[in-house]
Formats: C-alpha cells, structure tokens, sequence
C-alpha cells in the first residue's frame, strides 16, 4: 500500500468530498493562496478557485459564524481553524448556535459544518498554543467530536465528518502532519463514533487518542519487553464515546491505564472512568489510572514541556503499577 | 394627505400592525398569569419596522433576528396560533416547544430564528446571505439586532468580511435606544449607530422607525442594492418599546415624558388617520378588521390552550439529525 503524509490524507478527504459535492467548501485562515498554515490545503485554491477555498480575516468569531449560517442555509462548510486554541473566540458559535440549530428550530433547521484544526501542544509553543480541548467539546450535545492519530483514520474520518449531517469538531496535531502512513488508493470511509483496537493484547488496557496515541503504543512496545501484553485502543472518535469497546478490553485484561493531554478535571479519563467503574466494576483488578497533561499552565523551558505531557517512561511504570509489578 | 403607498399598503400595514399590537398585549397579559414562562421580550412600539420592511421584500428572502422576535415572525408569516402555542411550550408551536419566546423558526417562512446571544445572529445572517450568493440566487438576507449588539465584536468582524465579499445582506438595528436598561448614550460616544459603517466602506443611513413608510423605502433601497450585487447596507432604524425590556421590566431608567412622546407617533395610530384621511375604509370596515384581528388573537389562545405539552420522548429528538446517536443515559 502507499504511503502518504498526515496533511496529505486530510487534503485528498477534502478534495474528494469537494469534487462529489459542490456545497462543499473550505474557509479559514491562510488555507487558500499561502496554501494552509500547516499546509494541508496545498493546492486546494487551484483546483476549487476562490469562491470555493476562501481565505479569511483574523476574525475567527466571525467566520465561524458565516460557516454555521451558510450551514443553516443549505451549503456544507469546513472551517479550518490555525489551532484550536484560537477556536475559542468561536466557542460562542459553536456552544450556542451550530450545536443547538436543530433542537431550537424544533428538528427545522441543520447544521452540516465541520471545524477543524490543530490541537494540543506542539513544542515549546508556551501557555497560549499548547492546550488540548476534547473534553471542552465532548461536553457539548448536540456536536460530534473527532480526535485522529494517524493519516488512515485522519482521511477516513474527515470524509465522514464532511458528510455527516450534524456539525463536527475534527482535532488534528500540529506535529503529526508529517507523520507517514499507509493510506490506499481507493476511496473509504470510517464511521464516526467507533473506537479502534490498533494493537491487541491480554494484560492490561490502554486508551489513548491524537498524538498521545504514540505514548500508548511506545509504552506497550516497552512493556512487551517485560513480557507484559498491552491492549492499545485508539478512541479516534471522543463524542459519542465508543465505551463499549473499552469495556470488552477490561472485561480480558481487568486493567485499565488512560493517556491523554487533556487537564485532569473533568476529563475524558474521568468519563471512562465512571462508564468503566459502572459496566465492568466486577471485572476490575486494579484501580483504573491515568496519566493527562499537568493541572498546570503550560511553560516554555523544554524540561518544562517533558515534565507537563504524559510520556512513555510514566506511561510504563503506571502499567507496572496496576499490574503490581511495582510498589 | 399624499402617499406614494396605495390604499392596498396602508391596509395590510394597518392590520399586521394590529396584529402584532393585539398579539403582544395579549402575550404580555397571559405572562402576568403566568400561562407563558420563561424570558418573553414584546415588540410593541416597533411595528412599523416589520410593517415597513414586508411590503418591501420578497416570500424568498430571509429574516433573522435577536430574542425580540415575535413581530417579525408573525410578519413573515408564522400563523399567530403557531407563535401562540410556542409562547405556552405546546408541541404545536413553531418550534414544537422547543425554543420559546426567543426562538421561533420557521423553514418554510425562511425565518431564521429567534437568536439569544446578543449579537451572535449577526455573523450567521451574513453566513445565510453568504449560501444564498453561493447558489447564486437572488435572494436577500435581512439581519435584525438592537442598538446593545451593535457594541458587540461579532458586528465588526462581520460588517468587515460582508464587504469585502459584497454579501447579499442588510443589516438592520432596531435601535430603540435601551440595551436593556442601558442608553445608548452611556454605552458609546458614537451616537448614530448607522456611522459604524463607515469604517467598513459600507453604506449605512438613518431610518425614522415610526414610519411604515420610510421604513419600506430604506429597506427597498438596500434590499435592491443587495438584489443588483451591490452589496450589504447598514440600516439604523430608530424605534422605540412601549414596554420593558422583558416582562420583568419596570423600565425606572427613562421618564413617562420620553414613553408618550413617543406614544404620540404611533404608527398604528399615523397609517389608521392616513386610512380616514383618504377615505379608504368606512368606520365599519375598520371596525370589521378590529374584530378579525381580536378574533385572531383568541383563536390562537384558545389553540395554544387546547395543544398539547410535547411528549417527554422529545427530550431526546431534535439534538442530532442522526437518528442513532447514543446518548449517555445514565
């Protein structure tokens, strides 16, 4: 099979959804004739032209707005935002007017629009541009959140996203776009909401999702060392939560162990830990654990940014602890 | 007196405002019995807005507005009876009971709703103008606030991208001089709300929102501007509540004097004298529409009355197009 990058397998989703689609159309900022910040939308202004590919001004308030009326009225936008860190100038929008179009209008009026963007730390980007919003978004009804860790699913889901017929928050990464994956020729779509085992095992279960997916399989890849066998799942989608997959993976290993960089309080590790304590409290063997990102702001020294994000040598030893390898 | 509005104008002016006046007094008196719940802002006083703007546009543009909605949802054409019930929370209300007061939609009338976000309806009038130019039609998107949103940031962002893509919108502030309590002279020391538009290289103008008749022009204006590819306008429309902001509103921040002042200009009253002056309609005729508006009026009570309350499944409808969407429970 092929190989693509990250931002390769997001631009052919667009591409492809935009040529079956004509109310299809990006919106954002730098996304047309600087070709994208991160530049998933390369090429995308040539082939779509201006009225189809559209940049934007520093606004992003205001053309999320534009985005979610041009929704109501019949047309299938994707806004991309720089990061999701600045999508919080939009939150109004998305909070109060996409997710609760249809329920207000009494099922009258949809909201098919997909937001989408780089999420979470990405280096030494300093408070402002390294936080991570799933649990934000997962908290609202009414939108479907999406959270991807390799391009296969990134391309899958995004076309899913862009079809579907409520409106969507697609999370990315700023440093997976230059991740290679296999990604095939041919077209095919992953369903929103459907977790993903991407390495099986008998010992003890991981959840992870975006790029902290990397931790949970390093720290599998290390505990197979020791002889311990990792379960690894990949949420892929964190609203609706696919939690009877993770269910079914503690009810054989009896373990669970959640990776996340989301801000421990009300977390998505706090809501698997609630489903799992409910539906498979006698399967347990251990006290679920978890490792998210510090209950801290995030500085700038890199031995700072190590010490705030999850890693692969917590990740083990908390394993090793569930498993009472270790006191 | 003379009009370049026939006999025809002034009659359907006459009974929509009616319609309204007698629909909102009503709302207003089944609030203190506490039949509707919940926020409920009146229009009265700012009729001739939604008189002045329907004989100026077409079935297939669009309205969006603020939570002070129900004359521009009557006027657009959601029967009153539908408004009613929704006022009770009935399952036959334009929005099944589902959005209230401030949240009347209709898909069929092309109303937008009924927004409670100051502001926050701003952007998305400019979102739905910005479907109606992709599709390239030519229909225009009228996008209603009051003077408080215009202090929003959601009005610049916007104004400034509606020009720049030249979208088919008019922006319309009922601006009737209270942002709740507030004047608009202790919220900015920009006084003639219209001039924010200058910044944006947009067309903007002052409109005596008392007169069904200035009201029709300007809007016919920039509805033909929009229409031609000319671009949005920005129309500030100064009106004025006879009531509170909402119901729980003793309005203490302004003098009796400024209410009957403007009392005096009653639109209902301007288009009722233009009617006799002219001879258009016999006392009896006048009293004929009087009574089907009363009799109007009852009839949605007594539909909002008899309807029944949406059934508690509903709950669960409505949040996702998706039909298997599976909500945690418990």
């Amino acid at each position: 099979m092929r190989t693509i990058a990250f931002r390769q397998a997001l631009r052919e989703a667009m591409e492809e959804e935009m040529r079956r689609d004509p109310n299809v159309f990006l919106m954002g900022e730098e996304v047309a004739q600087y070709n994208g910040a991160y530049k998933v939308s390369q090429g995308m202004l040539d082939e779509f032209g201006a009225k189809r590919i559209i940049d934007t001004p520093i606004a992003e308030l205001g053309f999320a707005a534009i985005g979610v009326g041009a929704a109501s009225n019949g047309l299938r936008p994707i806004v991309e935002f720089m990061t999701w860190n600045f999508a919080v100038l939009a939150l109004d929008q998305i909070l109060n007017h996409a997710a609760k179009m249809l329920s207000m209008s009494g099922g009258q009026f949809s909201c098919p629009i997909v937001f989408r963007g780089p999420n979470g730390s990405a280096g030494q980007l300093g408070a402002q541009h390294s936080q991570a919003f799933e649990n934000w978004y997962a908290n609202i009804p009414g939108i479907k959140v999406v959270s991807v860790s390799n391009p296969y699913d990134a391309k899958g889901l995004l076309k899913s996203a862009i079809r579907d017929a409520d409106p969507v928050v697609f999370m990315e990464s700023e440093v997976m776009y230059g991740d290679m994956g296999e990604v095939p020729e041919e077209e095919y779509l992953i369903p929103i909401g459907k977790a993903d085992i991407k390495r099986a095992g008998t010992d003890v279960t991981i959840v992870s999702y975006n790029k902290m997916m990397k931790v949970a399989l390093g720290a599998a890849e290390e505990l197979a060392k020791d002889g311990i066998s990792a379960e690894v799942i990949d949420l892929r989608t964190i609203r609706p939560l696919d939690w009877q997959t993770i269910v079914e993976s503690v009810k054989k290993t009896n373990r669970l162990v959640i990776v996340e960089e989301q801000w421990p309080m009300a977390s998505i590790s706090s809501e698997i830990s609630y489903r799992v304590q409910k539906e498979a409290f006698d399967y347990l063997d251990a006290p679920i654990r978890r490792i998210t990102s510090a209950d801290t702001n995030m500085h700038y020294a890199p031995t700072l940014v190590a010490a705030y994000l999850p890693d692969v040598p917590r990740t083990v030893s908390l394993v090793k602890e569930v498993m009472y390898m270790k006191k | 007196m003379q009009t370049p509005f026939g006999k025809e104008t002034y009659l359907y002016w006459y009974e929509l405002m009616l319609l309204l006046r007698r629909f909102e007094e009503k709302a207003g008196q089944l609030y203190g019995m506490q039949k509707i719940r919940g926020f409920c802002h009146l229009y009265i006083g700012q009729e001739a807005v939604a008189a002045g703007l329907m004989t100026a546009i077409n079935d297939n543009d669009n309205i969006i507005t603020a939570y002070r909605d129900h004359g521009l949802a009557i006027a657009k054409g959601i029967p009153a009876k539908e408004c009613m019930a929704e006022l009770y929370g009935k399952a036959t209300g334009c929005t099944k009971g589902k959005g209230g007061s401030m949240h009347f939609f209709s898909k069929e009338k092309r109303f937008f709703g009924g927004h409670g976000i100051v502001g926050g309806q701003i952007g998305l009038g400019a979102g739905i103008a910005f479907a109606e130019q992709y599709q390239d039609t030519s229909n225009v998107t009228f996008c209603f606030f009051g003077d408080g949103a215009a202090r929003q940031g959601m009005l610049h962002e916007t104004f400034n991208m509606a020009v720049l893509w030249q979208l088919p919108v008019v922006f319309i502030c009922e601006n009737n001089h209270y942002a709740m309590g507030t004047s608009v002279e202790r919220t900015s020391k920009v006084l003639d709300i219209y001039r924010l538009a200058d910044a944006y290289d947009m067309p903007g103008d002052s409109v005596d929102g008392m007169s069904c008749e200035e009201v029709h022009k300007a809007i016919d204006r920039a509805a033909r501007r929009a229409r031609e590819k000319g671009g949005p306008t920005f129309l500030e429309i100064k009106t004025y509540r006879y009531k509170g902001h909402s119901m729980s509103d003793p309005a203490k921040y302004r003098t009796k004097e400024e209410v009957e002042e403007y009392k005096e200009q009653d639109p209902i009253n301007h288009v009722l004298k233009t009617i006799t002056d002219n001879q258009w309609a016999t006392e009896a005729e006048i009293e004929a529409i009087n009574e089907k508006i009363r009799q109007e009026v009852e009839e949605s009570v007594k539909f909002a009355e008899e309807s029944p309350w949406p059934d508690v499944s509903e709950v669960y409808k409505d949040i996702y197009v998706d039909q298997n969407y599976p909500y945690i429970v418990d």
